[in-house]
């Protein structure tokens, strides 16, 4: 039972760690809230899925068509329909949504609403502790770990990252500083868009694949980027994986009421955002404090 | 008394375009049952007059007081489930009537507008908007979770319908709707001199902290706010459940919750009308459009995605809105008196001040 939860909270607490660092990180930098983000996702599991199945290619390919396209894809996006309207809050809300719907219907008018799947990319199962555990798992638990890992050196490590958090804290001041501030932000929005298609890559041998596979993930990054803090990459990362284990316990102790998976999620967010109203490692800034 | 509306009709009303449109659109509405028989228009025409209602009070909480409220589905399903279990389970042994249930769908709608000030009145901006995202997905869960008692995915069948026949179910409709878009057209005129919410909900919006330094209970209009729209909302999503027969979780999804923000905004944020031309361009038309040969139509088998494409162009070339953009061009406001005029004239209809 433990061994179950655990195995479970970190290969979904994982994906949904990829897909929070990706919402985080657009929001702190562009203070846009993505909620296309997930539909990006969607577009990459189908395109990994169209390449390998309908085509025939190798997975290796397919993958490296796959990311590359959507994260271009992202990109278009940002430049020519979210950054005109930056400044609106429900703008963007409203034209990222209308985003995420209009990735549904052409996936739906192209595909039709079936449920598709993708072989495993490396077949069998072995045994650790006692269960058993497919291989696809520790493979998506393991490009998880590595893709954490390589954005966090990007972050701390590289010029661009240090450019990119300078953005995060104080646009203005960046801009004073020599750093390209537009260029900044279609960068983020770039690795951001990018993060979210290896999360697909990643998971997509092990979800079924449907055009309404955007919005059960949305509503859970929405939940994971609340508790842990909008615009905080620590935080993202924490909350997807307290997020992720109150879903699974749930999911594991009462299986016939499994549904209710989402509920405590979103109990776990309200009593968060009651004691601290900015997240556990948000930053509020002056314009939003109450 | 004859005499002075008929004054008010021949100065206030024939010179500005917008408000004789206005007239003409409601008595038109009101006159449509006389023309055509047909039971389909009836219908779709009732249902966008409930989704008008559903749209406006979406308008009135998020457009007039700023609390973007992305979950405004909740109140719409809170009220819808109540008819539903008041169906379901009969309250001493009797069924209650729609005249009954509908009101207290509302007001439970009300009581959980209130209650969701408490933990979303803590939060601004970005954050309150995804707090109320989450909530209606929160009872989705539990009514999935208790499928007993709620029905889960089939939900609850065999409504009561509103009325006998389509005609009466019209005509309730039509009043109901007409009824509510005054009111709350009234509760939000900043320049009402008996009711001072309208100036209030746009001082809060505007600038919260000069607001409360007037002396203003800034917390109070807040949850005033959230206690109007989701009356309104309650009142339209117990209609909407006497109109169709059933309580479905479709109602507190996502894609219900952005319905309302999709209409307001294609019509003009902050400006009541707007929601009223959103549900007659992009649900009446498009339901129109795309009827014949059983829905097989291009129109009809793509109305979200057109309803989707239609909207992100709208934001990104009339971001103020469709219902403003046209009203900007017929109507023209006197630099001097400000009073409004219609497009064709040169000179200011009361102070002769030239327009242009």
């Amino acid at each position: 039972m433990l061994e179950l939860i655990i195995i479970y909270t970190l290969v979904n607490g994982g994906i949904y760690a990829l897909l929070a660092i990706g919402f985080s990180l657009i929001f702190g930098n562009a203070r846009v809230i993505n909620l296309a983000h997930t539909g990006f996702f969607m577009l990459a599991a189908y395109g990994l899925w169209y390449f390998m199945r309908r085509l025939g290619l190798d997975p290796g390919w397919a993958i490296l068509i796959t990311v590359p396209t959507v994260t271009l894809l992202g990109i278009l996006a940002y430049r020519f329909l979210i950054n005109p309207i930056r400044e609106h809050l429900a703008a963007v809300l409203l034209m990222t949504i209308s985003l995420a719907i209009a990735f549904q219907q052409l996936m739906k008018a192209i595909f039709s609403s079936y449920y598709w799947a993708i072989p495993a990319l490396i077949p069998g199962f072995r045994n650790i502790l006692g269960i058993s555990v497919t291989n696809q798992m520790l493979l998506t638990l393991g490009i998880v770990a590595v893709v954490v890992i390589i954005v966090w050196l990007i972050l701390a490590k590289t010029k661009l990252g240090i450019a990119l958090r300078a953005t995060a804290q104080d646009a203005e001041v960046a801009n004073l500083m020599g750093i390209s501030v537009p260029r900044t932000l279609t960068i983020t929005m770039g690795i951001a868009t990018a993060l979210a298609a290896i999360a697909a890559v990643a998971v997509a041998p092990i979800w079924i694949i449907s055009p309404d596979m955007w919005s059960p993930p949305l509503v859970m990054v929405m939940v994971i980027v609340i508790i842990g803090g909008l615009g905080s990459i620590k935080g993202a990362i924490i909350g997807a994986f307290i997020v992720a284990l109150v879903e699974n316990s749930v999911k594991v102790l009462l299986p016939e009421y499994n549904y209710l998976a989402v509920v405590c999620a979103i109990l776990a967010m309200v009593i968060v955002l009651i004691v601290r109203p900015g997240g556990l490692f948000g930053v509020l800034f002056e314009e939003e404090k109450l | 008394m004859f005499r002075r509306l008929f004054k008010d009709f021949r100065f206030s009303v024939l010179p500005v375009p917008g408000r004789l449109i206005a007239i003409i659109f409601f008595v038109a509405l009101f006159i449509i049952p006389l023309i055509t028989n047909q039971s389909y228009y009836l219908f779709v025409i009732t249902m966008s007059n409930i989704l008008v209602i559903f749209a406006v009070s979406w308008d009135l909480l998020s457009g007039y007081s700023g609390q973007v409220n992305f979950g405004h589905a909740l109140f719409f399903g809170v009220s819808a489930y109540t008819v539903g279990l008041l169906t379901k389970y009969p309250v001493f042994g009797v069924h209650l009537q729609p005249w009954a249930t509908i009101p207290i769908g509302a007001l439970v709608a009300t009581g959980v507008g209130v209650a969701t000030c408490f933990p979303a009145l803590r939060l601004r901006g970005p954050y309150l908007s995804l707090l109320t995202m989450a909530f209606p997905l929160m009872l989705m869960g539990l009514v999935m979770a208790f499928k007993g008692v709620t029905g889960g995915e089939e939900g609850i069948s065999n409504i009561l319908p509103l009325a006998a026949t389509y005609t009466a179910r019209y005509y309730i409709c039509l009043i109901v709707m007409t009824a509510a878009v005054l009111i709350m057209w009234k509760l939000t005129d900043a320049g009402s001199k008996y009711i001072r919410t309208g100036l209030i909900f746009h001082a809060i919006r505007e600038d919260e902290i000069a607001a409360r330094a007037l002396g203003i209970n800034t917390i109070r209009y807040k949850i005033l706010a959230f206690a109007i729209g989701g009356f309104f909302c309650g009142l339209a999503g117990a209609l909407y459940v006497h109109m169709l027969g059933t309580a479905s979780v479709s109602y507190l999804s996502m894609v219900m919750s952005f319905q309302a923000i999709i209409f307001v905004v294609f019509g003009g944020i902050v400006s009541i009308y707007g929601g009223v031309i959103g549900v007659y361009v992009l649900y009446t038309l498009l339901q129109f459009l795309g009827m014949g040969s059983g829905g097989s139509t291009f129109v009809g088998r793509y109305q979200l995605l057109i309803m989707a494409i239609v909207v992100i162009l709208v934001l990104l070339f009339m971001p103020e809105g469709v219902g403003v953009w046209i009203r900007d061009r017929l109507e023209r406001e006197c630099p001097r008196c400000k009073l409004t005029n219609g497009f064709w004239r040169r000179n200011c209809r009361a102070c002769s001040a030239s327009l242009h």
